[in-house]
């Protein structure tokens, strides 16, 4: 049964079988407005907490999104390459970004359950 | 500018109801987006009629029997030319034909002209502006004025049904419909539609009547940026500076021949020695290859890697379904079909230099 966390720079990972997926919340890509372009990772490569990721872009900006927890990229959502917006409509769902291989499981614990998140974005 | 020195438009209140998300520009608080978004009203402006608080702009009236003179010395203008009700897009330059900032000069009557200024030169061109008066027999007035623009197709019907009839007017042409009215055929969108500067209580009226018609949406800065953008129009502070000149920016077009060769405007010897031995890099649509957008400040180059200019807006057209950018390339290679790449985080992607605008203009010329 997958886990969920999320993270202060509202993102989302669910957890299952030390693999996590990683998206950004609904309200992330709200703020972010309309995705026009994803730049997703290479499988393979290592991460540690805090490195980008992927870079999102909307019609007016680039953001970064982060690595979560350290780890390595095990897949990338591809659908993104040709339908960016995915990420708009479907934050949680067919709008991840990437799937990664956690190197230390024990960094979840720092990260926030629903309810948690719920309050953090008041 | 943060806290207690941004300043706020004086109808915030409307977009504050109608839900748009705010942001920092040029000192101002503006309304970035609206709940449909950058991309719905992006399109909505270009197939139906979009509203735009453009209040942080300034409008100056210039009058007196000095106003002519004035004007052609601020300005690579033939003032005394302009035919009553005529519009030009003009500039301030400096001494060394750097342009200070781009305006739109009306004629209202025979010694009267409107000068509509940007937001975030305002302060800088009135300065500029009164300190050169001071050796003509003029006027000038910085009016309090709410100033909207409403674009598109769509938008001289939605105006008729809200009581402005805007018949006769053509495209670059301003009138005073009204007392402390001043409205022109003109804009920033690539669009025909108009603009329209007004005291605050008759833009409430004039909002509520506009609103109160479904082909007419309220329309943030972010679709302004990619409406503009596609239609190939500068942004003063990105695309021109004051370390920009006219002929580099590829507007000489707004500089008539005469006042090229005899006129008296600042900027005119600098401008003249530029345009005598060519400019070193001109601006230049840039179509980037691919989905990804290419944006402000990204490096060019050449096939073999050296240095060929840089990107000076950047970002995605709605209307043109790619991505879009312009910026200035070395003159050698600015020329629409020319290959370049640029540098966006490490990687080098394949753009071509493109012929501008990204999307027709329609304006309404006769």
């Amino acid at each position: 049964m997958a886990k969920t966390y999320f993270t202060q720079d509202h993102e989302w990972l669910s957890v299952e079988g030390g693999i996590a997926t990683v998206g950004i919340t609904d309200y992330a890509q709200e703020q972010l407005g309309d995705l026009v372009f994803v730049e997703l990772p290479q499988i393979g490569t290592k991460l540690s907490k805090g490195d980008t990721a992927v870079v999102v872009e909307s019609v007016k900006a680039a953001s970064d999104v982060y690595a979560p927890v350290d780890g390595e990229i095990t897949d990338a959502n591809g659908a993104l390459s040709s339908d960016p917006s995915l990420v708009n409509s479907a934050a949680t769902g067919d709008g991840w970004l990437w799937k990664m291989k956690l190197a230390d499981e024990g960094q979840l614990a720092g990260l926030m359950d629903d309810a948690a998140y719920k309050a953090h974005i008041g | 500018m943060t806290g207690d020195d941004t300043k706020h438009l004086p109808l915030e209140d409307l977009h504050s109801s109608a839900g748009a998300r705010f942001g920092a520009f040029a000192g101002w608080s503006m309304p970035l987006t609206y709940p449909a978004g950058v991309m719905k009203e992006h399109l909505h402006t270009r197939e139906h009629a979009g509203l735009f608080d453009i209040s942080h702009m300034k409008l100056f009236e210039v009058s007196g029997p000095g106003a002519v003179a004035l004007l052609n010395r601020a300005c690579p203008l033939d003032a005394g030319a302009l035919e009553i009700s005529q519009s030009k897009y003009t500039f301030f330059l400096n001494e060394a034909a750097g342009i200070i900032d781009d305006l739109i000069v009306t004629r209202l009557g025979d010694t009267r002209f409107m000068v509509v200024a940007n937001a975030g030169n305002a302060v800088e061109d009135e300065k500029h502006l009164r300190a050169l008066a001071i050796d003509f027999e003029v006027e000038v007035d910085a009016l309090d004025r709410v100033f909207l623009a409403i674009q598109g197709p769509e938008a001289w019907a939605a105006l008729s049904r809200a009581g402005i009839e805007t018949g006769s007017l053509l495209f670059m042409h301003g009138i005073e419909p009204k007392q402390n009215w001043f409205m022109s055929r003109s804009g920033y969108t690539g669009e025909d539609g108009f603009e329209i500067g007004l005291p605050e209580a008759n833009a409430r009226a004039l909002v509520a009547k506009l609103l109160k018609d479904a082909r007419v949406l309220w329309i943030g800065l972010a679709a302004r940026d990619s409406l503009r953008l596609e239609a190939g129009l500068c942004l003063h502070g990105q695309d021109i500076t004051p370390e920009i000149d006219p002929a580099s920016a590829g507007l000489m077009w707004a500089i008539p021949k005469e006042i090229r060769a005899t006129g008296a405007f600042i900027g005119a010897d600098a401008l003249r020695s530029i345009l005598e031995r060519g400019p070193s890099q001109k601006r230049v649509g840039l179509k980037p290859e691919g989905r990804q957008p290419v944006r402000a400040g990204a490096a060019l180059f050449d096939a073999d890697g050296n240095a060929a200019g840089h990107v000076t807006s950047g970002g995605f057209g709605p209307s043109a379904g790619h991505p879009v950018a312009m910026g200035y390339a070395t003159t050698a290679l600015a020329k629409p079909g020319a290959k370049l790449f640029a540098d966006v985080r490490g990687t080098k992607i394949p753009i071509d230099i493109s012929s501008l605008p990204f999307t027709p203009h329609r304006y309404r010329k006769g």
